[in-house]
């Protein structure tokens, strides 16, 4: 944790965080009294004119997220917190899910008042069992307070809140998959359109999905007021966003970091510089699934929505992966589509194939019996996944393999012995790949 | 069938968190392997039983998520995430000394019934990687020096790792081991 302007963690190094006494002593639970006496809608308006936008990945607005939910639905309306983090090099929900649990819950409520949703569910990671615990005494500690449950904070409204535990899967951090997770299915992607759970989400009723640090966030707009808010970070992201700096740094750890704020400057400063005095050769983004950046790309470059965006990479959860100058990049490779192989959730074909084919090449190339053609090959197979599933998992294999090999071409044709026929249209030819 | 008297309670309450039986199935499928120690014909038949649903769909969901097994794991199953954060930290090193200390493979149980190991993907520790996963509990900022000191512990201590669903509660661990050492 940072020495900046801590806003979402200012109480996290509190030993006593965690318990709803301590959370009360710092002012929790004041906030959501205040929002139960606003007009929902007001409330919804207070989050759009905050800025604040979705922090799992997407970065999609969260107050026009809530709006999109249907007044006077005759359906009953669904609130969930998405904190099935999974993402490479991701692991600030974690954080917030130890330590300041009743941060959580008091932005969920915040987010059931403005939808007017009666009933909630936390969609935690099935390995996170002490976190699990915590949220879990949180949620028994609130409803013994009757800050959950029927007419909560003595205000007339009733909410009710369930703590569900994955059992892993990646793909359930996907919101359609999570959901139908939570109804007790696969967890696969759903088709679109609709394209926002709003209308149609969990059994098929309005539904509003949001990541654990968004909803946490939430309470934080509330507290410091929406034009207080929007004064923090850039024209367009605004706020504060965890970051999970990881790999090859002295200090990795979750930091809070105001959004606009340099990288190199945060990998120098914050982290520590790259570990035992070595230069940096890359970074992954906001996880594994945009493409990678070179130290020479890094120049200029914000920790923002839209500075990340335009150098070719993506915000994405906040995570970052550091790697140093003697990294190989095709062990990296070669690890994050393992990655994507693995976790494919085997729906669409062209990833459920595709993903494991980049995987194998990837390994074959690694394993020295790569072949002239190898290289296209990879591109070839990413161009039939990008753009033809269901999820935006399968543009994750594309743009994660793609990122290393254009970023770092020569360390992938170093690697080929040419010992193999060289096929000019060879990427259309998988059938040489038969036991690989 | 029927399990124990508290394995059929606490489903029973489970199952009343959710507007539908079937939201039930996931929590059903971790209380039948708590219970009989890995999904079996018998487990999955009793998922189906209590949650009304096909039994060919709670196969699917079985076989589906990573964390149903179909066969018995050791007492202790030693969990490394190899994924490239932890990688980058020593990963490798790790699953090296797993291999050399029990010469298992990934999935194997050691023939006293104490140890398994599995490579798994990011476990969401990222920041204090190398990690590795004992049953529920997470060990963090490992070495192979620090893994050796705690697998030694655990056979001599033989402490309770394991969340469990039907009590809805934890183990508690190595005596005066961090639960998390996230920062």
């Amino acid at each position: 944790m940072g020495n900046h302007r801590q806003i979402l963690l200012a109480n996290i190094k509190e030993a006593d965080q965690h318990t709803l006494a301590g959370y009360e002593s710092r002012g929790g639970y004041s906030v959501i009294r205040r929002v139960l006496g606003m007009e929902p809608l007001k409330a919804i308006e207070e989050v759009k004119k905050s800025g604040l936008r979705g922090r799992g990945g997407a970065g999609f607005p969260t107050g026009v997220k809530w709006s999109y939910v249907p007044r006077n639905s005759r359906k009953p309306v669904y609130v969930v917190q998405n904190a099935d983090e999974g993402e490479p090099g991701t692991f600030k929900d974690r954080l917030l899910l130890e330590r300041d649990p009743h941060l959580c819950i008091e932005g969920m409520l915040i987010c059931a008042w403005a939808v007017q949703s009666r009933r909630s569910f936390i969609y935690m990671r099935g390995e996170y069992c002490f976190p699990y615990m915590r949220v879990n005494q949180a949620l028994a500690d609130c409803y013994r307070a009757g800050y959950l449950g029927d007419n909560i904070f003595g205000s007339g409204f009733s909410h009710h809140m369930t703590l569900h535990r994955g059992a892993g899967a990646y793909i359930c951090g996907e919101e359609t998959a999570l959901l139908e997770s939570l109804e007790g299915k696969k967890g696969q992607p759903r088709l679109k359109p609709p394209f926002f759970p709003a209308l149609a989400g969990l059994y098929g009723c309005p539904t509003v999905v949001n990541n654990t640090e968004t909803l946490a966030a939430c309470v934080r707009v509330f507290e410091l007021g929406a034009e207080a808010y929007a004064q923090i970070g850039t024209a367009k992201s605004k706020g504060t966003k965890l970051i999970s700096a990881a790999g090859h740094i002295n200090r990795p750890g979750v930091y809070e970091i105001e959004l606009g704020y340099p990288l190199e400057r945060f990998i120098a400063e914050e982290c520590g510089g790259v570990w035992h005095g070595r230069k940096l050769k890359a970074v992954l983004v906001g996880g594994s699934s945009f493409p990678v950046l070179r130290a020479d790309e890094l120049a200029g470059v914000n920790l923002d929505y839209e500075s990340l965006q335009a150098a070719g990479s993506a915000l994405g959860s906040g995570a970052l992966i550091v790697m140093d100058e003697t990294t190989d990049m095709l062990a990296a490779a070669c690890n994050i589509a393992r990655f994507y192989a693995h976790e494919s959730c085997g729906q669409c074909t062209p990833c459920r194939e595709g993903a494991g084919w980049v995987a194998k090449i990837f390994d074959r190339l690694a394993a020295g019996r790569g072949v002239v053609g190898d290289i296209e090959l990879i591109e070839s197979v990413c161009g039939q996944i990008a753009g033809h599933t269901i999820c935006a998992f399968g543009d994750a294999v594309a743009l994660a393999a793609q990122g290393f090999i254009r970023k770092f071409p020569e360390e992938f044709k170093a690697r080929i012995k040419g010992a193999g026929k060289h096929l000019p249209n060879g990427a259309e030819d998988v059938s040489r790949l038969k036991g690989v | 069938m029927k399990l124990s008297e508290r394995a059929e309670t606490a489903l029973a309450e489970i199952k009343k968190k959710y507007p539908a039986e079937k939201s039930a199935v996931v929590p059903a499928l971790y209380i039948a392997q708590e219970e009989l120690g890995c999904l079996n014909e018998e487990a999955l038949a009793w998922v189906a039983e209590r949650t009304g649903v096909q039994p060919a769909h709670v196969r699917e969901l079985a076989s589906f998520y990573s964390m149903f097994y179909s066969r018995r794991l050791g007492r202790y199953n030693i969990q490394v995430c190899r994924t490239l954060p932890c990688a980058l930290r020593g990963a490798e090193k790790i699953v090296e000394y797993l291999r050399d200390r029990f010469g298992l493979k990934p999935g194997q149980v050691s023939a006293d019934g104490m140890w398994s190991y599995e490579e798994v993907e990011c476990l969401g520790s990222c920041g204090t990687a190398p990690v590795c996963r004992i049953n529920d509990h997470y060990f963090e900022n490992l070495t192979p020096q620090k893994l050796a000191l705690i697998i030694e512990r655990l056979t001599v201590e033989k402490p309770d790792l394991s969340y469990s669903t039907i009590l809805d509660s934890l183990g508690v661990g190595l005596k005066d081991y961090p639960k998390s050492e996230i920062v």
